[in-house]
């Protein structure tokens, strides 16, 4: 077994250079690039000291053991290493396409780097938590540099109302949040996570105190990650924050959602209890959680039909994919789990490269953000039309592309636990979801242009357009690249 | 569980309507003189001027932001403080990387201008 300062190597890493970024930002306040380069090394490193305890974690006789550190408040679980990873991944895809974006747009300012570089050490410090307010921590350091990225450009109103709603929202939900964990812990009278399973599964826990608590945890995450019916905040704060952020944090903040939902979800009723209440109430959240996901599949994709902004389009549809990652939690077995792990991959992938996409192509403050304004993009631009259209395939969910193995997996994983019905509305939701995403291809490919659209001088963005573009096709062709590697967690 | 709670729903029911009655009382029975002092403004014993709805500089708000933060920062210190000689070297070092946290912040602020008045 590798010692503790390896197995915390990518947590000291992360803190370490967020804190460095905010220190040294005032020392280098003329060359932007310096903080820019610190962050995209100090994610690099974070990645790579996290793929090396992933490593680490994979040559154990039984990876899916997750180890406590720090008096229980940290764990190193793989399913940490997996999302620590995928997180550094995106924090690197938004930071390679931000500089040039931010000049045009407003100004570059090195405070962005040290912003994405926090909200990431809060997303990974919620993926180590062995603790219910370790958790919550992670959470809000998370949230709290979203609040901030979302009003980035604090000349342009839109982006002022953004981070104004999402600060209002995030902190109500917040108080569901926090209210929640207080109520677990006045079941159970602890907070640490593999206690809190361990007094279920003996039977020793106060069984109103528990209802209530998972309910409003349910809420909270819920608003966190834009599920039906808290999903409102969604389509107006990613169609008025900054383009790369918008994708920065419809991808990235929805699957650090989401992992906070397998932690809880795994820890509550991850053991067999012999307690007939507590089998009760986990067959009576199942069914809230796959209402609540086949609501948030069907609103999200058929709102998405009638929007005429392509940032509110795919608004909407990042609701529905939040619906098609809860159902994982619902089937709440190996395969959904996985599923979860693969799909978070797929969709940080395709929804940033999307996002960077668009960020290309938007001109001066809502200009060139109409899906109609999209009119004959591949004449003009043909490279970024092919990879605006592998998205666009992906998120439909077409085979070859990564979007349809993580939506198979999902699928199945609730066929197997019996969850037919909401298959069901999940392929419904996914055909109805084809309409506005092939309607773009065709838009960019059948229909003569208008206007030509200008395009930005691209950048760097060219090398994280390749990197979500060869994720997307090489997850696709070989699923089992990562399937093998998230299976072995659960 | 909840018969425990029993006297203390008395006692808010009792307290509200004891403070309930009063104000009606006071209200029917009392009498009635208004001055023109009594009708303005208490604004400490000056006497009041200008809108209350005025737009305050950002500067106070960064002030009272800083304030918070190194004032919650003794709130952590003190504990640790008393208990120094008992807590032993682990914790020493603990503080110091949280005062090293809010120095670096301190040092943001500072070094952009955050605390100049002018």
């Amino acid at each position: 077994m590798a010692n503790e300062t390896i197995l915390m190597l990518p947590l000291y890493l992360i803190g370490f250079f967020s804190l460095a970024a905010v220190g040294l930002d005032p020392l280098f306040s003329k060359n932007k690039k310096v903080i820019y380069y610190l962050s995209l090394i100090g994610l690099l490193e974070a990645a790579i000291s996290a793929g090396y305890a992933l490593y680490l974690h994979t040559l154990t006789p039984a990876p899916n053991i997750e180890i406590s550190y720090a008096k229980n408040m940290v764990s190193t679980g793989g399913m940490a290493y997996f999302f620590d990873i995928l997180f550094c991944l995106s924090g690197i895809l938004i930071l390679l396409s931000s500089p040039r974006y931010f000049t045009r747009e407003y100004k570059e300012l090195s405070e962005f780097y040290s912003l994405i570089l926090l909200s990431v050490s809060g997303m990974m410090i919620m993926a180590h938590s062995a603790n219910l307010l370790v958790l919550f921590i992670g959470i809000e350091i998370m949230s709290l540099s979203f609040y901030i990225l979302a009003g980035f450009i604090r000349i342009r109103i839109m982006s002022v109302e953004a981070a104004l709603k999402y600060f209002l929202l995030g902190a109500f939900s917040t108080g569901f949040l926090v209210y929640g964990i207080a109520m677990i812990y006045g079941a159970t009278g602890t907070l640490t996570l593999s206690v809190i399973q361990l007094s279920i599964q003996t039977n020793t826990i106060n069984s109103l105190y528990l209802t209530i608590g998972i309910g409003l945890i349910i809420i909270g995450l819920s608003f966190k990650a834009a599920i039906f019916p808290f999903h409102q905040w969604a389509p107006d704060v990613y169609h008025g924050s900054p383009t790369v952020i918008a994708g920065f944090l419809s991808a990235a903040g929805k699957a650090a959602a989401m992992m906070a939902f397998i932690i809880i979800a795994r820890a509550i009723f991850g053991g067999l209890s012999q307690n007939n209440f507590v089998k009760d109430l986990y067959v009576d959240v199942r069914l809230v959680l796959a209402v609540l996901s086949a609501a948030t599949m069907l609103i999200g994709n058929i709102t998405a039909l009638v929007q005429k902004n392509i940032k509110r389009m795919l608004a909407y549809s990042s609701v529905a994919h939040a619906g098609y990652l809860l159902m994982g939690v619902v089937a709440a077995n190996e395969r959904g789990w996985s599923g979860i792990l693969f799909y978070s991959t797929a969709y940080i992938l395709m929804q940033i490269g999307a996002f960077i996409v668009i960020s290309l192509s938007e001109r001066n403050d809502e200009q060139n953000l109409k899906i109609s304004e999209y009119r004959g993009f591949s004449k003009a631009h043909p490279y970024l039309a092919a990879i605006m259209s592998i998205f666009m395939f992906s998120l439909a969910g077409l085979p070859p592309f990564a979007g349809f193995f993580g939506k198979y997996y999902l699928f199945t994983a609730a066929v197997e636990t019996g969850y037919v019905w909401l298959t069901i509305v999940a392929v419904i939701s996914s055909l109805i979801s084809m309409y506005f995403y092939i309607g773009l291809i065709i838009k960019m490919y059948f229909e003569d242009p208008d206007t030509q659209p200008m395009v930005a001088e691209s950048g760097h963005a060219v090398l994280a357009l390749t990197l979500s573009t060869a994720g997307v096709m090489i997850f696709g062709i070989f699923p089992s690249l990562l399937m093998d590697i998230a299976k072995i967690f659960f | 569980m909840l018969e425990a709670y029993f006297p203390l729903i008395i006692m808010v029911v009792f307290g509200f309507a004891v403070a309930f009655i009063f104000m009606l009382l006071s209200q029917w029975l009392g009498a009635r003189r208004g001055t023109k002092e009594k009708q303005t403004v208490y604004e400490s014993g000056m006497v009041p001027y200008g809108n209350a709805r005025e737009r305050f500089s950002v500067k106070f708000y960064l002030v009272a932001v800083s304030f918070i933060v190194f004032d919650i920062e003794v709130v952590f210190l003190y504990p640790w403080a008393i208990q120094f000689k008992e807590l032993g070297i682990v914790p020493f070092i603990a503080v110091l990387i949280f005062i090293a946290i809010l120095f670096i912040g301190y040092f943001y602020e500072y070094k952009k201008g955050g605390l100049k008045w002018d």
